[in-house]
């Protein structure tokens, strides 16, 4: 069963490498998903790339720093 | 059925180029495999896991059409804005220089030296070839699958350009294979998950605006909109990450 073990591990490591990268990501589709509907903004697809290319920026050179 | 070219075009080029990556990656142990330890098991062992995979996909392909749309773009758009984002990121980080790039030769290298140290070659029913031939191939064609059932999932009628995308770059490997019998270490993979992260990054974050009701404007056209976007976000990234690590380096230094 290790071999199964081994491919588990494997899938969940293909969505999450660095967990703070990964949750900022969810928190932020739930942020404009819930959230930001009631703001009744037509911006949204543009707020949901930005934060996300924030996210990536700031993910990126805080690893680089380390 | 009509697709636009807006969807399925980026829909198989995005397939193509990550599974490219994926199949080079198997490719290199699969070689490794049979080299050291004869093709019987890495045949037998990567035929059994393509088997696998194919069963796979035909569970999960209708299984999805019977989930509404807008759910299974919001699923699948998360899940590929996570793998998408990832690979972006690492590309990144390999682009300047914070990590070390993947090397084919290398891992080839590791391998066949585990293989040969495992001992028992050429002593009949070889489990050691079968196994490791096998799991490597589900490992990375458990990816293959992700991506041609992410993109294929995400619009009506894009499961098909994306399951030719995947077939294409098979094809293109198995072949190269066969006529080098070597890794193919000089295919530029940190470009080519540069090239797919945008393009995954970019599918992910459509599908999960459509999935939670945003009006793209220029429906179908933002998408190539947000490849340009994510594309520059991380040509300018790459840069700053550079300095950032430079400035370590000094500091440490």
């Amino acid at each position: 069963m290790q071999w199964l073990k081994t491919i588990v591990r494997e899938l969940f490591g293909l969505f999450v490498d660095d967990g703070s990268f990964a949750l900022a990501i969810i928190i932020w589709l739930g942020v404009v998903g819930l959230a930001l509907p009631h703001a009744q903004t037509d911006w949204r697809g543009a707020m949901l790339f930005g934060g996300l290319a924030l996210i990536l920026l700031e993910s990126a050179t805080r690893q680089a720093r380390r | 059925m009509i697709v636009a070219w807006t969807s399925a075009g980026p829909s198989m080029l995005a397939a193509f180029l990550a599974s490219l990556v994926e199949f080079v990656e198997a490719l290199t142990v699969v070689l490794a495999v049979g080299t050291i330890r004869g093709w019987g098991g890495a045949l037998g062992g990567s035929g059994l896991a393509v088997a696998v995979l194919l069963v796979i996909i035909a569970a999960l392909g209708p299984a999805l059409t019977r989930i509404p749309l807008d759910i299974v773009q919001l699923a699948v758009g998360a899940l590929l804005l996570l793998f998408g984002m990832r690979w972006l990121r690492k590309a990144i980080l390999r682009s300047a220089g914070v990590i070390a790039l993947h090397d084919e030769e290398a891992t080839y290298a590791k391998e066949a030296e585990a293989l040969r140290q495992a001992g028992g070659i050429g002593r009949g029913w070889d489990k050691i070839a079968f196994a490791t031939a096998f799991k490597i191939t589900m490992l990375e064609g458990i990816e293959v699958v992700f991506i041609v059932v992410a993109i294929g999932a995400g619009g009506v009628g894009l499961f098909v350009p994306a399951s030719l995308g995947a077939l294409a770059a098979l094809l293109v490997v198995v072949a190269l294979g066969l006529a080098v019998h070597r890794p193919l270490a000089s295919i530029p993979e940190n470009t080519l998950k540069f090239v797919v992260g945008v393009l995954l990054a970019a599918f992910g974050t459509f599908w999960v605006g459509e999935g939670i009701g945003v009006a793209w404007p220029g429906a179908d056209w933002s998408i190539l909109g947000l490849v340009a976007g994510f594309f520059v976000v991380a040509m300018f990234t790459i840069p700053l990450c550079r300095a950032r690590a430079g400035t370590r380096v000094s500091v440490d230094g």
